[in-house]
C-alpha cells in the first residue's frame, strides 16, 4: 500500500459558529485503501468536520488538499464532483422517488435530447446492487424502507460516483448486528478497491473491527491520531473524555420487589405474537434482538400507542385498556421512544415546555399553566440529570443529542413512573452522557422503578439488565438470566440459531 | 455469523408494482368516474351530449387544465401558487387592451405580451420565495392581492368590450378540428409536453426531489433556489397565456376577470392526484382532474340542478380524493414495511 500522499488531507482547519469554536487547528489525512476511524464525544466537532468534507460548511481557516492539490469545496455538488461521498447518520432519501432515482438524482444517465435514460439507469442500479450483494428493486419507492436498506441506497450512490473518499457518519447507529456485518463486508470491499473511508462511530468495538487508523477529537481539537492496533478500548475512551471511566455500565445489585408490569400473550398480527414476561419493581429487563424483530412494536403496544390484537398488559394488578396511552400513563407507565426528534421531543419548543409536557395536568391551576411552575419543574430535573444548557427557554433543538435525551427522560421522570420503558436510551449519544444515563437508570431501579430497556448495543444490555429477553421475528426466543448472559448467547437467540428458553 | 435472509425479490417487486398501480389507478379512476358521469347525464338529458355543449366543456377545461399544469409544476416542489387568478386577470385586460392602442397589432404579439406579463409576475413570486425564503403560501397570497390591485388600478371602472376586439382574434375560440376546439387541442399538446418534461428531464425530476425532501435535495447538490424560481416563472407564464385565452373566450374583460379561478385549479390538481405537500403526481392527472370538475359543473347545469351543488360537489370530491390518497399511502407504507418485516432483517 502506497501511503506517501494521502488522497485527502485537511490542514489546520478552523470553524466557528457564533460563540462556539467548533473546530480548532484540526488536521486529518485519509489514505487510499484505509479505513480511518473518527471518534469523540458529542459536540467534539466530528459532525462539523464531516460537513466540511461534504461541502456543506466552509472552513474559516485551513486548507483542504485532494491528491496534494489545494481545493475549495463551494457546496455539496462540488464535494461530489471532487469524489467525496458522504453517508449521513440519518439517511437523506426522497421517500416518493424510486431507489434508482434516489441513487442518480441530478446525474441520471441521458439519451438523445437530454432525456433521462430509464433503462440504462435501471441497468446500472442492478449492477450496483449486485456489487453490494443486496437485491433491492430499482423501482421500489424509498418510502417504508428499513434504515439498513436506506443506507445501502446511500452506499450505492457513493459507488456510482466512483467516490475516492467515502465518509460514513455513524452508519451503524440504527443497524442490527447482522446488518452491521453486511455493512462491514461492503466497507472492506470499498477498502480493497482503494477507496479511503472515514468511519464515524460511537461503538468502539466496531471501530477496532473495521479501522486501521484513528483520529480522536475533543472540544474541537484533534487530540490523537495514529494506528488503532496498539490501543485498548480503555485508552481510546480516556483520550476521548480526558478522564478514566472505571465502570462502563454501573448497574447495582438490588433486591427485587413485586411484579410491576406483567405482559401476557401479547399479540399484534403480523408484527409479533404471544409475548409473555414480567418486570419486577427494582428490576431492569433488557429486550434484545435484531432491528425488525418487533421489540419497539411490543413497547408501543404495551404503552397503547399501537393496538394489540390479543393478550393482556397488567400494571399494578390492573389490566390496561387497549390502545390508550393516557390510561397507561395514569397507571404509572412511562415510555421513552427510540426516535428523539420525531417522537420524544417537540424540537421547536423550549426545554422547560418539553420537560413539563407530560405533567401539564398536574401543573394546571384552573385553566392556566403558569410559566413559573414549568420552569421550576424543568429546573429541578435539569439539575438532577446534570443537563448542560444555557437557558431553559431555549429550544431543545439547540442541545446536543445526549442532553436532548436527558430532556426526554426528565419529561417522563417528572411523572414519577413505577414502570419505565426506554427504547434505545443511549443511541447516538456520547460516552460520558451514556454513562450518566446508565447510572440514572440504575438509581431508578434501586428506588423500585421497574425498567424495560430495549437496546441494540449488546454490552449495554449485558451490563445493565438483570434479565435479558431476546426477540426473534416477532417472538420471544429466549430469556437469559444475568449470570448466563453473554454476547454469544444473546446473538445466537436473536439470529434464531438456537431456541433456548 | 449467521446471515439474515434478505427480502425476497418477489415481495419487493410486488411493492414496487403496487406503488405503480396506485398512481395509475388514480388516472384510470378519474376516467371511469368521467365516463360514468357522461353516460348517466347523457341518458337523462341528451342535450348534454350535443356538440355545442361538449365544445363548451372543453373550452372551459382548456383554461383550468393549462393553469393546472403550471400549478402542478409548483405543487410537486412543495410550494403553491395562489396568484394565478390575478395574473390571468391582469394579462387578459392588458393584452386585449393592446388592440385598442396599437391598430392592427399581430395576434402572436398579443400572446407574447400575455406571456411576458405572466413571466414578470411569476418571476416576482419566484424571487421572493427562493431568494427571500418566504413560504410560497404567504408570498402568493400577497401577490394575489397585489396583482389584483394593480389590475383594478389600471382598469378602474372600465372594461374591454367584445366588439372592440378584432374578429380574427375572437374567431380563435370558435375554430375547431373535427368538432374539437383548436384551443383544447393546443392545451392538450402543452399539457402532454409539460407532463413529459416533468417525467423525463433532470430538472423535472429535481422538482419532485425538492418536494419530496428539500434538505436531501440540497445535500444532493440540486440548485433548489433556481429550480423553485423557474417553477414559479413557468406557472406565471402559463397563467399569462391563459389570460389571453380568457380574453378570446369571454371578450368582455373588467377588473374582476379570473377572480377565484386559482381555487378551481388547485382543486383540479388535488383531485388529479398531485400530492399537496409535493413529491408526487402528474400533469396528466391534474388535467383530467380539471376535465372532471368542469364536466360535473356542466352536467349539473344541464340537469337543472342549483349551482350551489356545483361547488358543494367539488368540495366533496376534494375531500374524497384526499382521504383516498391518505388511505392508499398509509396502506402502501404498511405494505412496504411488512415487506421488510417478512424478510426478517
Amino acid at each position: 500500500m502506497n501511503q506517501t500522499t494521502p488522497i485527502l488531507e485537511l490542514v489546520g482547519v478552523y470553524k466557528r459558529f457564533g460563540a462556539v469554536q467548533a473546530l480548532q487547528d484540526v488536521d486529518l489525512s485519509l489514505f487510499a485503501g484505509e479505513v480511518h476511524a473518527l471518534v469523540g464525544e458529542n459536540g467534539a466537532g466530528k459532525s462539523t468536520l464531516v460537513k466540511i468534507l461534504a461541502g456543506v460548511h466552509r472552513p474559516d481557516r485551513g486548507r483542504l488538499l485532494l491528491h496534494g492539490n489545494e481545493m475549495r469545496l463551494t457546496g455539496p455538488a462540488a464535494a461530489r464532483a471532487a469524489g467525496i461521498a458522504v453517508i449521513y447518520q440519518e439517511p437523506t432519501l426522497f421517500p416518493d422517488l424510486s431507489v434508482a432515482e434516489n441513487i442518480f438524482m441530478g446525474r441520471q444517465p441521458l439519451r438523445f435530447g437530454r432525456r433521462i435514460d430509464r433503462v440504462e439507469m435501471q441497468r446500472r442500479v442492478r449492477a450496483l446492487m449486485q456489487r453490494l450483494g443486496v437485491p433491492l428493486d430499482p423501482d421500489r419507492p424509498a418510502r417504508g424502507m428499513s434504515i439498513a436498506d436506506q443506507q445501502i441506497v446511500e452506499i450505492a450512490k457513493a459507488l456510482s460516483l466512483d467516490a475516492q473518499v467515502v465518509v460514513m457518519d455513524e452508519p451503524t447507529a440504527a443497524l442490527s448486528a447482522v446488518e452491521v456485518d453486511r455493512l462491514f463486508v461492503v466497507v472492506r470491499a470499498l477498502q480493497a478497491a482503494g477507496t479511503a473511508v472515514l468511519f464515524v462511530s460511537h461503538r468502539l468495538s466496531e471501530l477496532f473491527a473495521i479501522s486501521q487508523t484513528v483520529t480522536v477529537m475533543r472540544d474541537g481539537r484533534r487530540v490523537f491520531n495514529g494506528a488503532l492496533s496498539g490501543l485498548s478500548t480503555g485508552e481510546l475512551v480516556r483520550r476521548m473524555v480526558g478522564r478514566t471511566l472505571d465502570e462502563f455500565y454501573p448497574k447495582q445489585e438490588g433486591s427485587l420487589g413485586a411484579v410491576a408490569l406483567s405482559v401476557r400473550g401479547l399479540t399484534r398480527v403480523g408484527i409479533f405474537s404471544d409475548v409473555t414476561f414480567d418486570v419486577r419493581h427494582g428490576e431492569i429487563v433488557g429486550l434484545a434482538g435484531l432491528v425488525g424483530a418487533g421489540r419497539s412494536e411490543v413497547a408501543r403496544a404495551i404503552f397503547g400507542i399501537d393496538r394489540r390484537d390479543s393478550g393482556d398488559v397488567i400494571v399494578g394488578g390492573r389490566s390496561l385498556p387497549v390502545a390508550s396511552p393516557p390510561a397507561a400513563m395514569n397507571a404509572g407507565v412511562a415510555y421513552v421512544p427510540e426516535d428523539r426528534h420525531e417522537q420524544g421531543l417537540v424540537m421547536a419548543l423550549s426545554i422547560a415546555r418539553n420537560v413539563s409536557l407530560a405533567s401539564l395536568a398536574r401543573l394546571r391551576r384552573g385553566p392556566f399553566i403558569l410559566g413559573a411552575d414549568e420552569r421550576k419543574l424543568a429546573a429541578t430535573w435539569a439539575d438532577r440529570l446534570h443537563l448542560k444548557y444555557q437557558r431553559l427557554s431555549n429550544p431543545v433543538s439547540m442541545l446536543s443529542g445526549g442532553n436532548q435525551q436527558k430532556v426526554v427522560l426528565s419529561k417522563w421522570l417528572a411523572r414519577r413512573p413505577s414502570v419505565l420503558i426506554v427504547d434505545e436510551p443511549t443511541r447516538g449519544i456520547d460516552v460520558g452522557t451514556k454513562q450518566e444515563v446508565h447510572r440514572l437508570l440504575s438509581d431508578l431501579a434501586s428506588q423500585g422503578v421497574a425498567i424495560l430497556m430495549i437496546s441494540s448495543e449488546l454490552p449495554e444490555v449485558l451490563g445493565m439488565a438483570d434479565r435479558v429477553l431476546v426477540m426473534h421475528e416477532g417472538r420471544l426466543a429466549a430469556t437469559i438470566p444475568r449470570a448466563g448472559a453473554t454476547e454469544e448467547a444473546v446473538m445466537l437467540a436473536a439470529t434464531g440459531t438456537v431456541r433456548a428458553s | 455469523m449467521v446471515t439474515a435472509p434478505r427480502q425476497s425479490p418477489v415481495v419487493v417487486s410486488n411493492a414496487a408494482r403496487l406503488s405503480d398501480i396506485v398512481s395509475r389507478t388514480r388516472e384510470l379512476g378519474i376516467v371511469a368516474v368521467l365516463v360514468l358521469l357522461v353516460v348517466v347525464t347523457g341518458v337523462v338529458q341528451p342535450n348534454f351530449l350535443r356538440l355545442n355543449n361538449i365544445q363548451f366543456v372543453l373550452l372551459d377545461t382548456t383554461m383550468i387544465a393549462l393553469l393546472a399544469l403550471g400549478e402542478t409544476v409548483v405543487v410537486v416542489s412543495r410550494n403553491v401558487d395562489l396568484s394565478i387568478g390575478s395574473v390571468v386577470g391582469l394579462s387578459a385586460f392588458l393584452s386585449a387592451n393592446l388592440f385598442g392602442h396599437v391598430a392592427g397589432i399581430p395576434i402572436p404579439l398579443v400572446f407574447a405580451a400575455g406571456l411576458g406579463i405572466g413571466i414578470a409576475c411569476g418571476a416576482a413570486n419566484g424571487l421572493v420565495v427562493s431568494v427571500g425564503r418566504v413560504p410560497s403560501l404567504v408570498v402568493t397570497l400577497a401577490s394575489l392581492y397585489i396583482f389584483r390591485g394593480l389590475d383594478i388600478l389600471i382598469v378602474g371602472g372600465g372594461q374591454v368590450v367584445a366588439f372592440s376586439l378584432p374578429t380574427s382574434f375572437r374567431a380563435i375560440g370558435e375554430a375547431t378540428v373535427l368538432g374539437i376546439p383548436d384551443l383544447a387541442i393546443a392545451a392538450a399538446i402543452v399539457v402532454a409536453a409539460g407532463a413529459y418534461f416533468l417525467r423525463s428531464f433532470r430538472s423535472g425530476r429535481e422538482l419532485y426531489a425538492i418536494g419530496s425532501n428539500p434538505d436531501a435535495a440540497r445535500l444532493a447538490g440540486i440548485p433548489v433556489a433556481r429550480r423553485t424560481f423557474m417553477a414559479f416563472v413557468a406557472s406565471g407564464a402559463i397563467a399569462g397565456v391563459t389570460g389571453v385565452i380568457w380574453a378570446i373566450r369571454y371578450g368582455t374583460i373588467d377588473s374582476t376577470a379570473g377572480t377565484g379561478i386559482e381555487l378551481q385549479v388547485i382543486a383540479a390538481v388535488v383531485v388529479g392526484g398531485v400530492a399537496i405537500f409535493g413529491g408526487s403526481g402528474s400533469a396528466v392527472g391534474a388535467a383530467l382532474g380539471a376535465l372532471l370538475l368542469t364536466s360535473i359543473a356542466s352536467a349539473l347545469q344541464v340537469l337543472g340542478i342549483s349551482p350551489f351543488w356545483v361547488q358543494a360537489i367539488a368540495g366533496f370530491l376534494l375531500i374524497a380524493a384526499i382521504t383516498l390518497d391518505r388511505g392508499i399511502s398509509l396502506r402502501l407504507t404498511t405494505t412496504l414495511r411488512k415487506g421488510n418485516y417478512r424478510g426478517g432483517a
